[in-house]
């Protein structure tokens, strides 16, 4: 098994005929990915690589019964695609586009979770599971089939994980990357739950940075629901405090939310910690040889 | 984005909230004038800069004669202000607020901010203003209160009565209040903004509330629909570096060390410095170069993290994902020519096609130190660098 997405998922493309979603279609297809069509609005009945496209969500689920979304539409009008695709019955939203405005997202989150939709990302690399499907803009040939679930605030950084542990021979069961805004479709939590029960998953690597508290959260729940070893690395120890670097998420405010503080509290819950980026991939081998 | 006080109260005043009678000024003799429009025998001079603790470092004044102000505006409009919020070399002043003057009878404090925790907007409210509120909630929580509110919700009097509780207001402050929360909130969304906070926010001595103070700050996310708002961003209260990094789509926060860095994403950026620190050695900046590190983009990096003359060697560190690390290499040796980098220069690419990549840029007729590990690299740079 795996997470989320697998070879029967079934996928529509928001933004296909756009340059970021044409490209990252194109690949995803090359990947394995069952792409069955696209949605842009004014371009109906267009065919783009191979696939037809439509001019709303509502109508592609009628003609081509898909499972699943990903986004690729700016900023702007990202709050309508993902209610539009929730609304129409898509039970799995992955939204890669950044810089949404937060005040959109509570309502997104507001509503996708009245509907009983799973939303990953925003401002993410999305959701691989490895040989199976790649809903995403992470780059497919670094996976590997495996036994890893990789859980992910931030695209570069999980790649890194992805190496290493690809390196040392274990692969991937599935990676998530849940994206560094501040109010996430998705948490690490509700990540954590589907690679708890999820068979092919022997460990789980999760990986944070500063900023927030998604990872004393994760640390708290790990202690009294999850069985599987856990293997963290947390981004930002050097970062100085109140500074902003780069993701909306990762800013220290108030001496919240440090490292240190994150890496305290999940020792605490039994996690491992690896300590250096580099080091992620030994770890986790470490763990899994004790 | 942040705002001025004078910009945020402005704001203020178009939701019907009670902010002080006041002028902005941009010219000590623009003073007097601004005084007698103002009326009065007293008033409040208050220098205009992004960053808290004006007052206690005499960015704020009482002053009972023009000439007093005028001396203000001579000595701040166009120095630099430094609180303990800046960094050692301050904010530049170029805007003094002048507002008439009000007879506190006690300081509370409120804020607004976005919780990530239970994904709502919050309001957080205090009988203890005008102090540093980390320290209430710290020393005494039960003196503040968080009151999560849903836009349009039909109970936000409710959630104003239970804050207004804990200020300690009474009957007629607190329909004052009720009102405020209304007119508060519909600017929180209306405007974008990511915080909002009055401290203080003030009972005067006839028994009203006053909003003394105004922090806004604007989720900058959301100005590409508030050209209005748009127009208030100050350039000056930016550090110049980081200011032309946000131009060119870079993201770029300088450090205190002499090891530059460029690294595509936040997350890996943040653990590439974690790295050189593990290592012995001190990143003198933070850079996302972005998604598509091309010849451009990387040119225009080596340009702003060469401006820092504390740097003695660059680590690049590319994951190159979608795009192709051979396509990446031949874009950082054109931009070190380009640039005309100095310095030595380690580079560690990985991912999409980085065996290409290394040898191109082993073969080139420049110095580069190609180094595949990300543990050697960060090494090797340490070692440069002293």
């Amino acid at each position: 098994m795996s997470i989320l997405v697998n070879k029967d998922t079934r996928l529509i493309v928001q933004g296909f005929t756009g340059s970021q979603g044409t490209l990252h279609s194109e690949q995803s297809i090359e990947y394995g990915t069952n792409i069955v069509g696209g949605v842009t609005p004014g371009k109906g009945g267009m065919e783009h690589l191979g696939k037809p496209v439509f001019n709303s969500v509502n109508e592609a689920v009628e003609e081509l019964d898909p499972n699943a979304s990903i986004i690729f539409v700016p900023a702007k009008f990202c709050k309508e695609s993902i209610i539009e695709s929730a609304e129409a019955g898509i039970k799995l939203i992955v939204c890669i586009t950044e810089g949404i405005p937060t005040l959109d997202m509570l309502e997104v989150k507001k509503r996708i979770d009245d509907l009983g939709v799973r939303l990953i990302g925003p401002n993410c690399p999305g959701v691989i599971t490895p040989g199976e499907a790649k809903l995403g803009i992470m780059p497919g040939n670094i996976h590997k089939p495996g036994s890893i679930g990789i859980i992910s605030r931030s695209g570069t950084l999980t790649y890194e994980a992805v190496k290493q542990t690809t390196d040392l021979g274990f692969g991937q069961s599935s990676c998530v990357g849940i994206g560094g805004d501040p109010i996430p479709g998705s948490s690490f939590i509700d990540m954590l739950k589907l690679f708890e029960d999820d068979d092919q998953t022997e460990a789980i690597v999760l990986v944070g940075e500063i900023g927030g508290n998604a990872e004393e959260a994760a640390a708290e729940y790990i202690k009294n629901n999850v069985t599987k070893p856990v293997i963290s690395y947390i981004a930002g120890q050097t970062a100085p405090a109140g500074k902003r670097m780069g993701h909306a998420g990762a800013i220290i405010a108030g001496g919240k939310g440090t490292a240190k503080d994150k890496i305290e509290k999940l020792k605490e819950c039994g996690v491992h910690i690896a300590d250096n980026l580099v080091s992620i991939g030994s770890k986790v081998a470490e763990v899994l040889q004790h | 984005m942040n705002l001025h006080e004078y910009q945020g109260k402005a704001l203020f005043a178009e939701y019907n909230l009670p902010v002080s009678k006041g002028k902005i000024i941009y010219r000590a003799d623009e003073v007097t004038d601004a005084c007698n429009e103002i009326g009065g025998t007293s008033w409040v001079v208050k220098a205009q800069v992004h960053a808290g603790g004006r007052g206690k470092s005499g960015g704020v004044q009482l002053i009972n004669t023009a000439e007093d102000g005028i001396k203000f505006a001579e000595k701040w409009l166009g120095n630099n202000l430094v609180t303990y919020q800046t960094d050692a070399k301050g904010q530049p002043v170029n805007s003094i607020l002048i507002e008439e003057c009000t007879n506190i009878s006690s300081e509370l404090y409120l804020s607004a901010v976005i919780d990530r925790d239970s994904q709502k907007i919050v309001f957080i409210g205090s009988s203890e203003g005008g102090v540093n509120i980390e320290d209430v909630a710290k020393n005494m929580p039960e003196k503040i209160i968080y009151q999560g509110v849903v836009y349009g919700d039909k109970s936000l009097p409710d959630s104003a009565l239970n804050i207004a509780k804990v200020l300690k207001l009474n009957n007629v402050q607190t329909n004052q209040f009720i009102s405020m929360i209304d007119n508060l909130l519909r600017l929180f969304v209306e405007k974008d903004l990511s915080l909002l906070e009055i401290n203080p926010l003030v009972i005067t001595d006839s028994g009203d509330l006053l909003c003394l103070d105004a922090k806004v700050n604007i989720d900058s996310n959301a100005l590409f629909r508030h050209p209005e708002l748009l127009e208030m961003y100050d350039e000056t209260q930016e550090d110049p570096q980081e200011a032309e990094a946000a131009k060119n789509d870079l993201s770029y926060v300088s450090l205190d060390g002499n090891i530059g860095c460029m690294v595509n994403g936040a997350g890996l950026a943040m653990g590439t410095m974690d790295t050189i620190k593990f290592y012995g050695g001190n990143p003198a900046n933070f850079l996302d170069v972005g998604g598509t590190a091309t010849q451009e983009r990387v040119a225009k990096a080596f340009k702003i993290i060469l401006e820092d003359p504390d740097v003695k060697v660059v680590l690049v560190n590319i994951f190159g994902g979608i795009v192709r690390c051979d396509l990446i290499a031949k874009g950082i040796i054109a931009a070190i020519k380009e640039v005309e980098v100095k310095i030595p220069v380690v580079v560690r690419l990985e991912g999409n096609s980085a065996d290409k990549g290394s040898k191109i840029l082993s073969k080139a007729d420049i110095k580069i130190d190609s180094i595949n590990d990300l543990a050697d690299a960060a090494k090797k740079a340490v070692e440069l660098a002293k």
